[in-house]
C-alpha cells in the first residue's frame, strides 16, 4: 500500500497536467518519509505540540469601497519549516476561507473543522457588533489551532502561508493555484459523479453515513435546547432584577423591618448578577461549541459524497474498459490512477474519522463538564448569599433574645 | 403559623400535634418549640381568657357538597371540618374525639363582618382570599382545584387561631357559638342587630367627610396600609412572573434528558455517561414542581399581611368616622349656642332665614322668642350630653384602637421577619438541590 502510494507521488510530480480530475497541487509536495508519518497521526495526537497559534486583536479597517475587520494571527514555531520562531500577520475572514477552501480542495475526504458562519442568520447582529465579532474571533481561533493540531494540514504549505505572509504576499499566492477552466472541469466531473452514484458502497461508509444522519439530529437539537434555556434564564432574570427594588422600596416604609427587608433586597441583587453571568458562560462556552459540532455535520455529508464520488468515478472508469475497445492503454492508465486515489481517499478518510471522534468526544465531554461545573459554582455562589443572610439575622435575633434557633 | 415550615415539616406538625405543642407555649415556654409561631406576646395569652388556653382548633378538612342554593339552583361548594377539643383531655393523654362541625366560607365571612362591626377599634385578622390572585401560569385560578382549597383550609384554619389569640376577639360569644354550635349559629349572628349596624356603618364609611382636626397617629397609620398594600401587591405580582419564567428554565433542562438519551443510542463510549447525565436533567427538571409549591406558601403569609393592611385601614378609617361624629356634634353644638345667644341679646350675629323673614314681617312676640329660647337651651343640653358621649366614644376607641395597632405591628414584625428567613431558608435548600443534581451530571459527563 505504501508503495503504491510513493508512486503516485512520483507520478503526480511529473505529471503537469490536472485535466484528468485528480486534486492533488503543489502543496502535497511531501516526501515518502513523511508519508509514512501520516498513518500514524493518531499517536502524535498526545505528543509535544511545537505550534502555537493564536487570534485576537480585532480592528476594524476602512476604504472608500468597504469596511471589514481583521484579526491578528500570531504564530510561535519550533519546526524547521519556518523560517522563524515567531510570526506576526493581519488576516480577514476571507483569508480563513480560502484556507479552509485550499485544505478541502487539496484533501477532499479530510474533515476540515468549520469556520463560523459568514453572517448570523437570525436576529439583528451587525457584522461589527461586538459581541458578533469576539464569538467570530474565538471560532477563528479554535479553527487555526484545530488546524494546526492535525497531523497533515499542520504541514500544508498553504497554512504556513497563511501564517506567516505578508499581505502583500498572501494575494499573490492567492492568485496562484488551479486556474479557473480546471476548477470547472472538477465542478463538471463531480457533478457527472453524482448524477452516476455510487454502486458497492462499502458497508463501513454507509454506516458512517447513518451516524452523520443521526447524530447531526441530536447535535442540532442540543443546540435548540441549549438556545432555548438560555431564552428562558434571560427572561428570569428580567423579573428576578424587579424583586430587589421591590424589597428595597418596602424596607423605606418600615423600621423593625427595614434591616431584613434591605438585606433581602442585597441578597436578590446579588443573585441577579451570579444569574448574569451563568447565562453568560453558557452564551460563550456551550454554546459555540455545540455549534461547531452542528457545522460539522454538513463537513461529513461533504466529505462522505466526495468520497462517493471518487468512488463513482472509480466504477464509471471501470464500466468503460470493459465495454469500450479503443484507447485500451490510456483507459486503463486512467483506472489505475483512480483505483488508487479510491484507495487513498478511503484511507485518508477512515483514519481521520476515528481522530476526528476522538475529538468530538473531548471536546463535548470538557464543554459539558465545564457547563455542569459552571452551574455547581453558580448554586454555591447563591447558597453563600443566602446563608450569610440567615447568619446575620441568627445572630441579629439572638442578640435580642427573640427567637431561639436550636 | 404551620405554613412557615417546609413540606416535610409540615407532615409532621398535623392540626392536633401543632396544637399540643401550641398549648406548651401558653405556659410561656417557648424555647424549646421549633417550627411553630415562635412567640406571642406574653400579654395576649395572660389577659383575659385566650380562647387557645381552654382549646385546641383546627381545621382538619375539605369536602366538596352539592345542594341547592337560595334560587333553587343546584351548586357545588366547599365545606370545611373544624374541630375542638378541650385543652385538659389532651394533655391527659386520653385523646378523646374532638367536637366537630361543618363550615362553608361564607360562613367565615359572616363571622368576620361581625367581628369587624362589633369590634371596630381591632385590627381584625383577614381570612385567605376568596379568588386566587397573583397566579402564575402553572397554579390553577379555579376555586375547585384541591391545590386551591388546601391552601385555604391551611389559611382558614390560621384566621381561626388568630381570631382565637386576640385579646379581645377570643372571649367573644358568637365565635365561641361558630366553634361549637352547628345549627342555628347564623340566626345567633343575626340577632345581635349587627347587621344594621353595618349597613349604616358602611353607608357613612363609603361616603366622602373630612375630619377638621385628625389624629396625625391615625393618619400616619392610614398611610402605612396604603403604602403596605401597595408594596406587597407589587411584590407579589413580581414573585409570580419570576416563579413562572423559573418553571421554564427548569423544564426545559428535561428535553436534555431526552436527546442525551436517544444520542447515547448512537455512541459506544459516551453512550453511558450521556444516558446517566440524562436521567440527573431529568430530575433537575422535575425538582422545580417542589420547589415553587414551598415559595407558595411564602406568598400566601405575604398575602395574609396584604390582607391586614386593609383591616388596618379600617380601622384608620373608624376613627376617622368617630372624630367626625365628634366634630359633627360639637359643630351643631356650637351653632345652637350661638342662636341662644343671639334671641337672648337680640343680635343677629349669624344669618337666618328665619331672622331675615322676622325682619320683613316683624319682630316676634316675647313669648314666641322664650319658647324659641326654651326649645335650645333643651337642645344644648341634649347637645352637651352627645358631645360628651361622643368625647368619650372617641377617646375609648382611641385607647383601644391603638393598643391592638401597637399588638398588631409587634405581631407583623415578628411574623415578616419569620417569613422572610423562611423564604431564605427555602433558596438555601433550591441551592443545594442545584449543587448535587450538577455534581452527579458533572461526574456522568466526565464519564462520556
Amino acid at each position: 500500500l505504501l508503495s503504491q502510494q510513493l508512486r503516485l507521488n512520483e507520478r503526480d510530480l511529473h505529471d503537469t497536467t490536472v485535466t484528468d480530475g485528480s486534486s492533488f497541487n503543489a502543496s502535497m509536495q511531501t516526501s515518502p518519509a513523511s508519508m509514512i508519518n501520516q498513518y500514524k497521526f493518531e499517536e502524535d495526537a498526545e505528543d509535544t505540540k511545537d505550534i502555537f497559534v493564536t487570534v485576537d486583536n480585532p480592528e476594524s479597517h476602512v476604504t472608500a469601497i468597504e469596511t471589514y475587520i481583521t484579526y491578528r494571527v500570531v504564530t510561535k514555531t519550533t519546526r524547521s519549516e519556518f523560517d522563524s520562531s515567531e510570526f506576526e500577520v493581519r488576516r480577514r475572514y476571507q483569508d480563513f476561507l480560502w484556507l479552509k477552501g485550499r485544505l478541502e480542495e487539496a484533501h477532499p475526504t479530510l474533515i476540515v473543522h468549520p469556520l463560523p458562519e459568514k453572517f448570523v442568520v437570525k436576529g439583528m447582529v451587525e457584522r461589527f457588533n461586538e459581541d458578533f465579532i469576539e464569538t467570530r474571533r474565538r471560532a477563528l481561533h479554535r479553527f487555526l489551532n484545530k488546524i494546526a493540531e492535525h497531523p497533515i494540514f499542520s504541514s500544508s504549505e498553504d497554512f504556513k502561508i497563511f501564517l506567516t505572509a505578508a499581505p502583500g504576499e498572501l494575494t499573490s499566492y492567492k492568485k496562484q493555484g488551479p486556474g479557473f477552466l480546471s476548477r470547472m472541469g472538477e465542478t463538471v466531473k463531480a457533478v457527472a459523479a453524482a448524477v452516476r452514484g455510487v454502486r458497492n458502497r462499502p458497508q463501513e461508509f454507509t454506516e458512517m453515513q447513518e451516524y452523520v444522519e443521526a447524530f447531526s439530529q441530536k447535535i442540532s437539537s442540543l443546540d435548540k435546547v441549549t438556545q432555548r434555556i438560555v431564552r428562558e434564564q434571560k427572561e428570569y432574570l428580567e423579573e428576578l432584577k424587579e424583586c430587589g427594588p421591590t424589597y428595597a422600596l418596602w424596607s423605606q416604609s418600615e423600621e423593625e423591618l427595614a434591616e431584613p427587608l434591605k438585606d433581602v433586597a442585597g441578597c436578590v441583587d446579588r443573585c441577579c448578577k451570579e444569574t448574569e453571568e451563568q447565562v453568560k458562560n453558557l452564551n460563550d462556552n456551550l454554546i459555540p461549541v455545540l455549534h461547531e459540532y452542528a457545522l460539522c455535520t454538513d463537513t461529513l455529508k461533504a466529505v462522505l459524497r466526495r468520497r462517493d464520488n471518487i468512488q463513482a468515478d472509480f466504477e464509471a472508469k471501470t464500466e468503460a474498459l470493459a465495454t469500450k475497445k479503443a484507447d485500451r492503454d490510456t483507459m486503463r492508465d486512467d483506472l489505475d490512477k483512480a483505483e488508487d486515489r479510491l484507495e487513498w481517499a478511503n484511507n485518508a478518510l477512515k483514519s481521520d474519522w476515528t481522530r476526528w471522534q476522538k475529538d468530538m468526544r473531548t471536546d463535548l465531554r470538557s464543554a459539558f463538564v465545564d457547563t455542569a461545573e459552571r452551574n455547581v459554582n453558580y448554586y454555591e455562589k447563591c447558597l453563600a448569599v443566602w446563608e450569610s443572610f440567615l447568619h446575620s439575622q441568627r445572630t441579629d435575633a439572638e442578640g435580642n433574645g427573640n427567637v431561639d434557633f436550636s | 403559623s404551620a405554613r412557615v415550615m417546609p413540606t416535610q415539616e409540615r407532615k409532621l406538625f398535623s392540626s392536633t400535634l401543632f396544637h399540643k405543642i401550641f398549648k406548651a407555649h401558653t405556659s410561656l415556654s417557648l424555647k424549646k418549640c421549633k417550627g411553630c409561631l415562635y412567640k406571642i406576646s406574653t400579654s395576649m395569652v395572660e389577659k383575659g381568657t385566650s380562647l387557645l388556653k381552654m382549646m385546641e382548633i383546627s381545621v382538619a378538612e375539605a369536602e366538596k357538597r352539592t345542594g341547592k342554593n337560595a334560587v333553587n339552583m343546584q351548586e357545588t361548594y366547599t365545606v370545611y371540618l373544624i374541630e375542638t377539643r378541650p385543652v385538659d383531655a389532651a394533655s391527659e393523654g386520653t385523646n378523646p374525639v374532638p367536637d366537630s362541625l361543618w363550615r362553608r366560607y361564607s360562613e367565615f365571612e359572616l363571622l368576620r363582618n361581625y367581628l369587624l362591626v362589633t369590634y371596630p377599634f381591632s385590627v381584625v385578622p383577614p381570612l385567605p382570599e376568596k379568588r386566587a390572585e397573583f397566579v402564575w401560569h402553572k397554579l390553577s385560578a379555579d376555586n375547585m382545584d384541591p391545590d386551591f382549597v388546601e391552601r385555604r383550609r391551611v389559611g382558614l384554619e390560621n384566621f381561626l387561631l388568630r381570631v382565637a389569640s386576640h385579646p379581645d376577639l377570643s372571649s367573644d360569644k358568637i365565635f365561641y357559638s361558630f366553634l361549637t354550635e352547628e345549627n342555628g349559629w347564623k340566626e345567633t349572628v343575626f340577632e345581635t342587630g349587627f347587621q344594621a349596624k353595618a349597613d349604616s356603618r358602611l353607608k357613612a364609611l363609603n361616603a366622602t367627610f373630612r375630619v377638621k382636626n385628625p389624629d396625625k397617629r391615625f393618619a400616619e397609620m392610614k398611610h402605612y396600609g396604603d403604602e403596605l398594600q401597595s408594596v406587597i401587591s407589587q411584590l407579589l405580582r413580581v414573585r409570580a412572573r419570576a416563579a413562572d419564567r423559573l418553571y421554564g428554565v427548569y423544564k426545559v433542562h428535561g428535553n436534555y434528558g431526552r436527546v442525551f438519551s436517544e444520542w447515547s443510542a448512537i455512541e459506544k463510549e459516551m453512550g453511558d455517561g450521556l444516558q446517566s447525565a440524562g436521567h440527573h436533567m431529568d430530575a433537575y427538571a422535575a425538582s422545580v414542581d417542589d420547589i415553587l409549591e414551598e415559595e407558595e406558601h411564602y406568598a400566601d403569609q405575604l398575602k395574609e399581611y396584604l390582607f391586614y393592611a386593609d383591616a388596618l385601614r379600617a380601622v384608620c378609617r373608624k376613627h376617622e368616622l368617630t372624630q367626625y361624629e365628634l366634630e359633627m356634634a360639637a359643630q351643631d353644638l356650637t351653632s345652637k349656642k350661638q342662636q341662644r345667644e343671639e334671641l337672648a341679646t337680640g343680635t343677629i350675629r349669624t344669618f337666618s332665614l328665619k331672622g331675615m323673614t322676622s325682619k320683613l314681617f316683624g319682630q316676634e312676640t316675647p313669648e314666641q322668642r322664650e319658647a324659641k329660647v326654651k326649645m335650645l337651651e333643651t337642645q344644648i343640653e341634649e347637645g352637651e350630653e352627645l358631645v360628651k358621649e361622643r368625647n368619650t366614644e372617641c377617646e375609648e376607641f382611641v385607647k383601644s384602637a391603638w393598643v391592638d395597632i401597637e399588638r398588631f405591628k409587634e405581631q407583623k414584625d415578628h411574623d415578616l421577619r419569620e417569613a422572610l428567613i423562611s423564604y431564605a431558608i427555602m433558596q438555601i435548600s433550591m441551592c443545594k438541590k442545584g449543587i448535587q443534581v450538577w455534581n452527579n451530571a458533572k461526574e456522568c459527563f466526565s464519564k462520556m
